[in-house]
């Protein structure tokens, strides 16, 4: 098993240890996961899949938690913009 | 779309955790049919969360990991259960599609989640909660130089600020809302447990050089797109300090949604089980922390005890009611030493918001007069989390009764709802 595992945030190249999760991808890019309802940026909150602040896109996929998915070569990841 | 194939099994557990573990490893010794399923990528839960980690586990840990891998278990991961739509019958997402579980007998071990408290600044990025920064740092996020004040409450914040120090993290100051006469009859209390006293002398030799503090708490976190500093009030004094993480949690509350979904008793927020670790509904069992926050060593006893009992051996169950009984009093001990201070409830500020995924401020909540309320006029708690954060802080903040959770407890996606509803109607026509 390689190392390393790099994918994409927004389309900027990230490598992240083997086992990461999608979530610290996220904050290794230096973004935060999504824009709340008026528009707050926001970030992982309870890291274990209960609160949903850490929710982006993966693979097409919108409202994935990120704190509960591994990273996986050539994962394409996006925050709301 | 893929659907997973259905699958029975005499004794199912719900959570894989260290209770469930236990439960799901006890069972298997009775020669029956055991399946494990759980939302994280592996078992292990919290506590034992493994991560990014080569040695990363205690030797209790790896050795219940190699007790549930050498076993016959079927091990579900990566699945979120979202339905129990009717006795035996269990429905979960996962990343390949959906499954149905079908069980003879149920154990529920469905863990705790920090409490959080709003306060001004609590939904910048980089406030997170305590166990929730730890859990990042084991999946691989770097600590290494980062100033984090851990803050709130629990033998938690000392655990997790250990583990973020030996990550490299600089601590400036662990904040503990309980004040030194609670802390130190903590202390006294822990006589009858010797274990977690050394414990803790271990955590306080890792932490040497970090100020542990009573009587303190966050006032508001402050940045502009994250977090800059926190405000504490220490001893009565407000002061600022520079920090890159402030990991902040209120101690821990059971997770209960799947039990209140069943129609299991539930009192003062704790499921009600008999000696067998069985709730008020036939066949279904509960172990660990959903039956009071008691940590690790009661959650493998109770884990234990229910998956037996949920098997069928009553006297192996039997006898480890004695060791249960001790662990239970330290639940008690940690029950009364964290109590959270009143002071918390005057945090929020008018503007602060309390509900995180609908944006509902502390003043749109006030006006309201019960929870079920707060959810028609205001769509608090109506968003993914469905109250699980914000549920949990109006029930100290307002003493609201956080009562309705409906089915799907967890967001799924539609077509796994319509698919399901679609089988649903489908037996029901054959029968």
């Amino acid at each position: 098993m390689p190392s390393e595992v790099t994918l994409t945030v927004n389309g900027a190249t990230v490598s992240v240890p083997s086992g990461a999760t999608v979530a610290v991808a996220v904050a290794m890019a230096g973004q935060p996961c999504r824009k709340s309802a008026t528009g707050e940026p926001r970030g992982v909150l309870c890291g274990m899949g209960i609160c949903f602040e850490c929710r982006v896109v993966i693979n097409g996929r919108a409202h994935s938690r990120s704190c509960q998915v591994l990273c996986e070569p050539g994962m394409e990841v996006s925050t709301d913009d | 779309m893929i659907r997973e194939a259905q699958e029975h099994f005499d004794v199912l557990v719900i959570g894989g955790g260290p209770a469930g573990m236990a439960a799901a490893v006890r069972a298997a010794e009775c020669s029956v049919r055991v399946g494990i399923v759980d939302d994280n990528a592996a078992p292990g839960g919290q506590i034992w969360r493994r991560g990014v980690e080569e040695d990363g586990l205690t030797p209790e840990a790896t050795r219940w990991r190699q007790l549930l891998w050498n076993s016959s278990i079927t091990r579900l991961c990566g699945r979120s259960v979202f339905d129990l739509p009717s006795p035996g019958v269990v429905w979960a997402e996962g990343p390949a599609g959906l499954c149905e579980l079908h069980y003879r007998n149920l154990v529920l071990a469905t863990g705790a989640r920090e409490r959080f408290l709003p306060f001004p600044g609590w939904t910048l990025p980089n406030v997170t909660g305590a166990g929730g920064l730890q859990a990042l740092v084991k999946s691989g996020l770097r600590i290494h130089g980062r100033r984090v004040v851990v803050a709130g409450t629990g033998p938690l914040l000392l655990a997790v600020a250990a583990y973020l120090r030996k990550h490299g993290a600089e601590i400036p100051l662990v904040c503990e809302q309980a004040s030194w006469a609670s802390l130190a009859q903590f202390t006294a209390a822990l006589i009858r447990h010797p274990g977690k006293i050394k414990e803790g002398l271990e955590l306080k030799l890792e932490l040497r050089g970090v100020p542990l503090v009573a009587n303190t708490w966050p006032l508001a976190a402050n940045g502009r797109h994250a977090l800059e500093s926190v405000d504490i009030l220490r001893g009565g004094q407000r002061e600022s300090i520079a920090c890159d993480y402030l990991a902040c949690g209120f101690h821990l509350v059971p997770n209960i949604e799947l039990p209140m979904l069943l129609g299991c008793k539930i009192e003062e927020g704790l499921v009600q089980v008999d000696g067998m670790q069985q709730t008020s509904v036939d066949r279904v069992f509960c172990a660990g922390e959903p039956t009071g926050i008691g940590g690790l060593e009661l959650s493998l006893i109770e884990g234990q005890i229910a998956g037996l009992a949920a098997a069928g051996d009553a006297a192996k169950a039997r006898a480890l009611f004695h060791q249960r009984r001790k662990a239970r009093s330290f639940a008690r001990i940690l029950d009364r030493a964290f109590h959270l201070r009143s002071e918390l409830r005057k945090l929020a500020t008018a503007e602060t918001i309390v509900c995180r995924c609908e944006d509902i401020s502390y003043s749109r909540l006030q006006e309201q007069t019960s929870w079920r309320a707060a959810k028609l006029h205001t769509r608090c708690g109506m968003g993914p989390c469905q109250g699980r954060v914000c549920g949990t802080a109006t029930q100290f903040l307002f003493n609201w009764n956080v009562d309705s959770f409906r089915p799907p407890i967890f967001p799924v996606r539609v077509e796994s709802l319509s698919d399901m509803t679609a089988r649903k109607v489908a037996n029901t026509v054959r029968s």
